[in-house]
C-alpha cells in the first residue's frame, strides 16, 4: 500500500497508474497517482516534495531585504505579487507605507502579472486539451508584457522589484506607452481567444460539465482563487482586504456559477478584461514622489507576529513573519494558493473519466514549485 | 423534435470549427504580416538586450584602470546567497597613513540569482549590472570570476 493511501484500498478489477513525469530534468511537473475502474477515477493521490527548496527555512537565516527574492521561485507566474506581499508584510511590521507612487507601479505591475499568468493558463489549457495553435496566440502577448517587465524590472520572471518601503527603482521612460500600446494589443485580441477556444465545440464538451466543486466545499478545502469564484465563492482578496490601494480602483469580482471546468474557465477569462479595466485606470494617473521610503540599513521588525494577504494570480498568498526583534525572522510561513487547490483535486475527480482529468488539472491551474516551496 | 436538436448541434459545433479555422487561416495566409518570432542564435548581430536587464555584476573601470570600490562589504552582506567575497588589503598612502582597499572583489557566477540588491547596496557606485546573458560555460571554475582589473587602483575622491 503506498504512503498516504491507507483509506482506500484497492478492489478486484482496479488498477493503478501513474499520470504525469517525474524526474529532475523536468522540474514543476506534478506525478498523480490514480486508481482507476476502467476509464474511471476512483481516488487521486498526489505526490509532492520534489522540487521541494526548503524556502521557509532558508529565509529564517536571511535579513528582511533578502529573503523576498526567494519567493520569486515559488509561484515563479506572479513573481512580482509575491515580492510584493512579503514587502507587505515588512512594511506592515515596521509601520511604514510605501509612497503612493510606489504603491500604483507595485499594482500596474501585479495586474500585468496576473494578465501574463493568466495568458500562458489559456494557452496550456487550450494545449493539454489537444489545441495548439492556442498557446501560440497566448505566448505572443504573453511576450509582450514580459518585454515591459524586461524593461522597468530587468528580468522576465523573477523580477523581484518589491523592496520593503516600496520598489527598488522608478520606472523606465518607456513604461506607460508601452503599456498602453500592450494594453491595445491584447484588447483586441480576447475576441480572437474567444473564437479559437471558448466557443469551439470540442473545447466546451470536454469543460461543461465536468470537474465540479460546490462552494460549501471550495470553502472546505480552502481553495481559493478563480478556482473558488468559479464556484460563486466571493473571495477576493483585493475586494475584501484592500492593500496598496485597490480600494480606489473600480472593478467588479467575475464569479462563477455552476463551479464546473468551463466555469473557471470564464473566471479567469474575464479576470483578464478586468485586470485591463485596473491598469486603464491607473497608468496615466500615477502619482510624482518617491518611489521608496526611508528605511534604516538594517531592518528590524518589532517582536510579534505579522500577516499580509494578497491575491496572486492563483488565489491567496499569506505571508506569516513572527518576529523575535531581530534582523532576520524567526518564522515565515507562506500560505501558498496552489497547496490548498491541489488538495481539493482529489474530491472533484472522482467519477469522471481518465480524460476528464487533464480538463480538471488544466483548470485548476497548479504551478507545482509553489505547492513544495 | 430528436432530428431537429440534432442537426442543430451538428450546425453549431461545424459552425464553432469554422469561426476557430478562420482565426488561424487568417494567420496563415498573413504570416509574412504577423511573425513575431525572433530566431534567437541567428540575430546575435543586432540583438540588444534592454538597459535594465540583470545579466551579470561587473565593477566598471576607467581608462587609468581605477574603479569606484572601497571595499565596505555593504554589497557581500546584501547578498543573499553569499555570491560576492570581497578580500581586502591594507593600503600604504602617499601620506604614510594606512588605507583600507580591496585586494579581490571574487563573484560567483554560479550562485547569483540576478536579485539586484548587491547593486542597491553598493554606496558608491562601484558594481553594477551587465546586459551579457550566454553564459555557459564547460567548466564551472570559468564562473568564479575576479572583477578588479589586476594592478587596479581605486578612483581619486571616492570615499
Amino acid at each position: 500500500m503506498s504512503l498516504l493511501g491507507e483509506d482506500y484500498t484497492t478492489e478486484e478489477g482496479e488498477f493503478v497508474i501513474n499520470i504525469g513525469p517525474q524526474h529532475p530534468s523536468t522540474h514543476g511537473v506534478l506525478h498523480l497517482k490514480v486508481w482507476l475502474d476502467g476509464e474511471t477515477i476512483k481516488k487521486v493521490q498526489p505526490h509532492l516534495g520534489y522540487i521541494h527548496r526548503s524556502i521557509e527555512k532558508m529565509s529564517e537565516s536571511l535579513s528582511y531585504r533578502n529573503f523576498i527574492y526567494a519567493t520569486s521561485r515559488m509561484d515563479y507566474l506572479s513573481a512580482h505579487i509575491n515580492n510584493q506581499a512579503c514587502a507587505l508584510c515588512v512594511e506592515k511590521g515596521l509601520q511604514i507605507e510605501a509612497p503612493p507612487r510606489a504603491q500604483m507601479i507595485r499594482i500596474i505591475l501585479a495586474e500585468l502579472t496576473r494578465l501574463a499568468s493568466h495568458q500562458l493558463w489559456w494557452g496550456c489549457t487550450g494545449l493539454d486539451l489537444g489545441a495548439v495553435s492556442p498557446f501560440f496566440y497566448a505566448f505572443r502577448e504573453r511576450e509582450a508584457i514580459l518585454e515591459i517587465m524586461e524593461e522597468t524590472c530587468g528580468a522576465r520572471l523573477t523580477q523581484n522589484f518589491c523592496v520593503p518601503g516600496g520598489i527598488m527603482a522608478d520606472i523606465h521612460p518607456n513604461f506607460q506607452k508601452r503599456t498602453k500600446d500592450v494594453l491595445k494589443q491584447i484588447k483586441s485580441k480576447f475576441q480572437e481567444y474567444d473564437d479559437v477556444l471558448t466557443g469551439n465545440v470540442i473545447f466546451e464538451n470536454r469543460n461543461k460539465n465536468v470537474g465540479f466543486l460546490t462552494a460549501e466545499d471550495a470553502i472546505s478545502f480552502g481553495c481559493t482563487g478563480p478556482m473558488a469564484r468559479g464556484s460563486g465563492v466571493s473571495c477576493d482578496v483585493r475586494k475584501w482586504f484592500p492593500y496598496d490601494g485597490y480600494d480606489k480602483v473600480q472593478f467588479d469580482e467575475v464569479l462563477g456559477k455552476e463551479g464546473d471546468c468551463f466555469s473557471r474557465y470564464m473566471v479567469r477569462m474575464n479576470e483578464m478584461k478586468q485586470s485591463v479595466s485596473i491598469i486603464e485606470q491607473l497608468i496615466d494617473n500615477i502619482p510624482e514622489g518617491d518611489f521608496q521610503a526611508k528605511t534604516k540599513m538594517v531592518l528590524k521588525l518589532p517582536k510579534g507576529e505579522f500577516y499580509q494577504r494578497v491575491e496572486t494570480a492563483r488565489g491567496e498568498l499569506g505571508v506569516f513573519i513572527v518576529s523575535d526583534g531581530a534582523a532576520s525572522p524567526y518564522r515565515i510561513k507562506y500560505r501558498s494558493p496552489n497547496f490548498s487547490n491541489l488538495s481539493a483535486l482529489d474530491h472533484v475527480a472522482r467519477g469522471y473519466k481518465i480524460g476528464d482529468l487533464v480538463a480538471i488539472m488544466s483548470t485548476i491551474d497548479l504551478i507545482i514549485p509553489d505547492v513544495d516551496r | 423534435m430528436f432530428l431537429t436538436d440534432y442537426i442543430r448541434t451538428v450546425y453549431k459545433g461545424v459552425r464553432s470549427l469554422l469561426t476557430g479555422m478562420k482565426t488561424t487561416g487568417y494567420y496563415f495566409t498573413h504570416a509574412r504580416k504577423e511573425i513575431k518570432t525572433e530566431e534567437y542564435p541567428d540575430n546575435r548581430a543586432t540583438l540588444t538586450m534592454f538597459d535594465r536587464f540583470k545579466g551579470e555584476v561587473v565593477m566598471p573601470h576607467d581608462e587609468n584602470n581605477e574603479h569606484r570600490c572601497t571595499g565596505c562589504q555593504a554589497c557581500e552582506i546584501a547578498c543573499p546567497n553569499g555570491t560576492i567575497k570581497i578580500i581586502t588589503k591594507q593600503e600604504l598612502q602617499p601620506d604614510g597613513k594606512k588605507k583600507k582597499a580591496i585586494d579581490t572583489f571574487v563573484y560567483h557566477l554560479e550562485l547569483c540569482t540576478m536579485c539586484n540588491l548587491c547593486v542597491v547596496a553598493c554606496p558608491s557606485d562601484a558594481i553594477k549590472m551587465a546586459q551579457t546573458f550566454e553564459h555557459s560555460v564547460y567548466d564551472k571554475k570559468q564562473l568564479k570570476k575576479v572583477l578588479n582589473n589586476p594592478g587596479s587602483k581605486i578612483m581619486e575622491g571616492v570615499e
